[in-house]
């Protein structure tokens, strides 16, 4: 469809990309994107996080681009969003009117080896990433035990927690709750964690977590009626790549005071470095906008300076903070430095966990 | 009282609001959009507010709200037209409108049956409506009391409903379901990822069938094939004079089955989690459950049409309750509809739990709009319904063409895969098949629906009991036979009984000749040897996945009883048994063409598409199609060919879409629509 607006007017005198670019050179302009169509593959269905989160900037990229494209989100589920992440790797740069956003569940499948996976991210240019935390909460009742007694007093209790998959971000709070020591039980299946938050609401899940967006507007109704407390945030990296509590909940503790304080819990050895890899990998550059392989460094420029340039308007911070909640919204370097944590885990962290999904989970990817 | 003291101020707030005449032309404007995708079969309210979406950032909040629920209130308005005149169910939300509406066209009367269908979803639209107003202040606790236990027992009760469907031969129409439910699984298990009937080579399986597809192909396709095989119009009747008049007459004298409808409508759609998929065919249940005579349904009767038009209408207002209240969509539609409401204004409207306490107004407004929305919709469809009704009178060999280009169209919007075209065409044979032996589609549409709901609640339900057995047996017992849990389990047990014992009446096919023994005997064989296949697949998942391996196997089990039970039965009884069922036989002397030769014109517009891409093969079938099998001149030839690409590359381009590549797109970098 993107190509339908470009061809239309480019046709008559060539319709290779060659011609195209010596077109674009030709008017000594640069990178110009006037009556183009820019498709932005997100690899999830119109209804999950990710097309939230791309349906909030494309108005403001089309606004923020040279030329003013129109850019349209199509979607692309399938697989877990390795299908849509596939065909991305299969583009070549043409125009620049293709972009890419992946997320935590498209980095975790790349990071876990898993066989579906036929893309390389380092063949990728990253032009935008975008953090969010996530917050754990517990009913009343369990929220006044920990209060009481301390992580201890929940030991012995049978938690239910209504999960996505093993495989998907919801490794990093089984994993929080395997290093807390709690006795939980995934209820695997669930089709969003607003599901998850539905079976809580119920009262047949007794712990959960959501990331921060929805924590916001799903979560702290609950807990200003009293059925839900919070218990702690994942937190978030500061600019020297230290845990720090999440700017967002700057009042929670974080997940590493929480296991700092509880005796069950330890803030070192394999499986305490799996969730820092792990979470490192699927929180703090969740969301990433890339353009395909090949492209020129001029491209790259445009995206970043217009995505840059969303950032730091006036009114972002007003019109990002209900939608995306406070997190760093990274472009050029930042993004690059961040791009290559969240798909760089040590191999120890990555043995650990496929380990630990054998022996826990029983899932074996090969 | 006190909720009184709430609702009624936010209430004629909320009427103050949307009772201005900008408002009401932006609801308009979405009623006629969404009218316009609507009509077109397995294009609907996703398609429809993917369009919009664009448009929602920042615009003005009530603005937007009357654009958006414009276009969701009438796409099961206008998706009528397709059931009812083509046998091609226009959405999920009336594919058991086609059971009686189709017949209808038939006799010539699609002008009654569509402004029976329009009357009737007004009237469920209005209902719901009210209902809401009142109940959505009291619903949360409601909702909330359903838990796994509930929602498994409301997916049982559904699937309780091929006890009606089932056909003449109850065994047949429980493995039709049967297998539905199998073919429901193919693919990754929801609790722990084991493939089931797929294998990574294959990705399009690994992700399973859509709905979508499997709906066009099960009932748009058989029925265009068949029509085009008797090469004569829908009707071979004149169109009824005013028989809108009488639809509405119809509608009036059904006026409490109506109503029941309704309400069935609006307490399916309040549950979440199972979405709207069932609510036409639970309606229909009923319908057939609570009349005298039932010797009509399924060759015409117009309480085949009220009941789940009432209900599909009613069911969008029920299914604001948990996408508003609760911040989960209750369809696909529905979820965008909530990103939308989100980039409306500075984002002040957040949809969820604060929507009642905080924006009580938007709440009532989005409700009433909806309300509003049904009323325009059913005028503008009821004053279109007579002359949309004559397409039933062209000669089907014009139309045919056409519909299959949509009902691709709509296919490949799935995945965006060739692989759609080709799951639309395998399982579309399928189709045909079960048409010809006569087993009950409807019961294998309702298996395959509510495959998905039933394994997922059935695991879920399971592990959460055993946690509360853990904790002590009262607990536990108390989680699984909540008093919903039992009036439930009763309700499906007298639906069952019933429908069992009614089932023989019910034809919802119409009725059909045995023919020879051995090619049902050969259909039944295939069909025992993919269940066997299917069930062999499942068992051989591991133990550490056995929340994967449980439900095909205990389906795949009751479906080998059943093939069993058939094949003893076909040993049997003579050949004039109904058990022997082929339209075929029946038919011959009505059918002008083969079988074969029919399906080899589809199958070769699919072979061009794979090597030449969509918009050229369409070109060349289009062109060969109404030249030589519709013996149309070159001349018409070419220009219905260059009507129907232009008409398919306008939607394109409205809708944004691509169309599937071929071989050659992979050599060669051509311009839209091309690619």
């Amino acid at each position: 469809m993107n190509k339908y607006f470009k061809h239309s007017a480019v046709l008559l005198t060539t319709v290779s990309a060659i011609g195209l670019a010596s077109h674009a050179l030709a008017d000594g302009d640069g990178f110009d994107l006037s009556g183009e169509t820019v498709e932005w593959i997100i690899p999830f269905s119109e209804t999950g996080g990710s097309a939230r989160w791309a349906n909030f900037y494309a108005p403001l990229l089309s606004e923020a681009l040279p030329g003013n494209p129109t850019v349209v989100v199509t979607f692309m589920p399938g697989a877990g969003s390795t299908r849509g992440a596939n065909h991305f790797q299969g583009l070549e740069y043409e125009d620049g009117t293709t972009i890419f956003g992946s997320s935590g569940s498209t980095q975790f499948p790349f990071l876990l080896n898993d066989p579906r996976v036929r893309y390389e991210y380092s063949d990728w240019n990253v032009v935008l990433a975008s953090g969010t935390g996530g917050v754990a909460y517990l009913p009343a009742d369990l929220a006044a035990q920990l209060e009481a007694g301390g992580v201890d007093a929940l030991l012995e209790e049978n938690f239910i927690y209504g999960s996505q998959g093993a495989t998907r971000l919801d490794l990093v709070p089984l994993l929080a709750w395997e290093l807390l020591g709690l006795n939980v039980e995934p209820v695997f299946g669930i089709e969003g964690r607003g599901d998850g938050r539905l079976m809580f609401e119920r009262g047949e899940a007794n712990i959960d977590y959501q990331t921060s967006s929805s924590y916001l507007s799903g979560v702290v109704p609950l807990v200003e009626a009293g059925t839900a407390v919070p218990w702690f945030s994942f937190g978030a990296l500061d600019a020297d790549g230290n845990l720090v509590r999440d700017p967002t909940f700057p009042d929670m503790p974080s997940f590493a005071e929480v296991c700092e304080a509880a005796p069950s819990c330890e803030t070192s050895g394999p499986a305490w470095d799996a969730w820092v890899a792990f979470f490192t990998a699927g929180f703090p550059a969740q969301k990433m906008v890339f353009l395909p392989a090949g492209a020129p460094q001029e491209a790259i420029d445009a995206y970043s300076a217009a995505f840059r340039a969303i950032t730091e308007r006036d009114d972002f911070a007003e019109i990002s903070e209900a939608r995306l909640g406070v997190y760093p919204q990274l472009t050029g370097d930042a993004a690059q430095v961040a791009l290559e944590s969240a798909t760089n885990v040590p191999e120890e962290a990555q043995t650990y966990v496929i380990e630990w999904l054998a022996d826990r989970y029983g899932v074996v990817l090969q | 009282m006190e909720l009184f003291a709430t609702a009624m101020p936010a209430l004629g707030d909320a009427f103050g609001m949307i009772l201005n005449p900008v408002v009401l032309g932006y609801l308009v404007l979405g009623v006629v959009m969404g009218l316009c995708i609507g009509v077109f079969p397995g294009l609907g309210g996703i398609a429809g507010l993917s369009l919009l979406l664009p448009f929602m950032y920042g615009m003005e909040p009530l603005l937007g709200l009357a654009l958006m629920v414009g276009m969701v209130a009438v796409v099961p308005t206008s998706d009528t037209f397709a059931s009812v005149l083509m046998g091609i169910p226009g959405s999920s939300a009336s594919q058991a409108t086609v059971l009686d509406g189709f017949p209808l066209a038939k006799k010539g009367q699609a002008a009654r049956a569509l402004s029976a269908a329009f009357s009737s979803s007004l009237f469920g639209g209005l209902l719901g409506a009210t209902f809401l107003t009142f109940f959505i202040l009291a619903a949360r606790p409601i909702v909330l009391a359903f838990q796994t236990p509930e929602l498994l027992m409301v997916t049982i009760f559904g699937l309780s409903m091929v006890g009606i469907l089932a056909g003449r031969v109850a065994i047949k129409g429980i493995v039709a379901a049967c297998l539905g439910l199998l073919i429901g699984t193919i693919g990754e298990g929801a609790a722990s990822g084991e493939l089931r009937m797929a294998s990574y080579d294959l990705p399009y399986l690994v992700d399973g069938f859509k709905l979508v597809i499997v709906g066009l192909a099960i009932f748009a396709v058989p029925e265009i094939i068949a029509l085009l095989r008797q090469d004569k119009a829908i009707s071979d009747r004149q169109v009824l004079g005013g028989g809108w008049l009488t639809g509405v007459k119809d509608w009036w004298a059904n006026i409490w089955l109506s109503v029941r409808c309704s309400l069935i409508g609006v307490a399916v759609g309040v549950i979440p989690g199972l979405g709207g998929s069932v609510v036409d065919w639970i309606a229909y249940g009923h319908a057939v459950q609570t009349s005298k005579d039932k010797s009509q349904f399924g060759s015409g009767d117009i309480r085949g049409i009220v009941g789940p038009e009432s209900s599909n209408n009613a069911k969008e207002g029920g299914g604001l309750v948990p996408t508003l209240l609760f911040g989960i969509p209750g369809s696909g539609s529905m979820a965008i509809f909530i990103s939308g409401v989100a980039l409306l204004g500075t984002g002040q409207i957040e949809v969820g739990p604060s929507m009642i306490n905080n924006n009580l107004n938007f709440t009532y407004a989005i409700v009433w709009l909806l309300a509003l929305a049904n009323v325009v919709g059913t005028l503008i469809c009821i004053a279109a319904a007579g002359g949309i009704a004559r397409l039933t009178n062209i000669r089907f060999a014009l139309l045919a063409p056409f519909l299959f280009m949509i009902i691709a169209f709509a296919a490949f919007q799935s995945r965006q895969s060739i692989w759609d075209l080709v799951a639309l065409f395998g399982i579309g044979l399928l189709g045909i098949l079960l048409r010809r032996f006569d087993w009950s589609r409807p019961a294998f549409l309702i298996g395959f629906v509510l495959s998905a709901p039933a394994e997922r609640y059935t695991n879920q339900a399971y592990q959460i009991a055993s946690s509360r057995f853990r904790r002590s047996f009262e607990e536990g017992l108390d989680y699984i036979f909540s008093p919903i849990v039992i009036v439930l389990v009763i309700i499906t047990l007298l639906s069952v009984i019933l429908g069992l014992r009614q089932a023989k009446n019910i034809q919802a096919e119409g009725d059909v000749n045995s023919g020879g023994k051995r090619a049902p005997l050969l259909f039944l064989l295939a069909i025992t040897a993919y269940i066997a296949i299917a069930y062999t697949d499942a068992s051989m998942i591991p133990d550490y996945a056995r929340t994967d391996r449980v439900f095909p196997v205990f389906v795949g089990t009751l479906g080998l009883i059943g093939c069993a039970l058939l094949l003893l039965k076909m040993r049997l009884k003579p050949e004039t048994d109904p058990l022997f069922a082929d339209r075929e036989v029946e038919d011959s002397e009505s059918n002008a063409y083969g079988l074969w030769a029919t399906l080899a014109w589809f199958g070769g517009l699919l072979l061009l598409t794979a090597l030449l891409g969509f918009i050229l093969a369409l070109a060349v079938f289009l062109l060969l199609f109404i030249r030589y099998r519709a013996g149309k001149s070159w001349g018409f030839a070419t220009l219905y060919t260059a009507a129907g690409i232009a008409f398919i590359c306008g939607m394109a381009a409205t809708l944004n879409r691509d169309f599937p590549p071929g071989l050659l797109q992979s050599y060669l970098d051509l311009p839209w629509p091309l690619t």
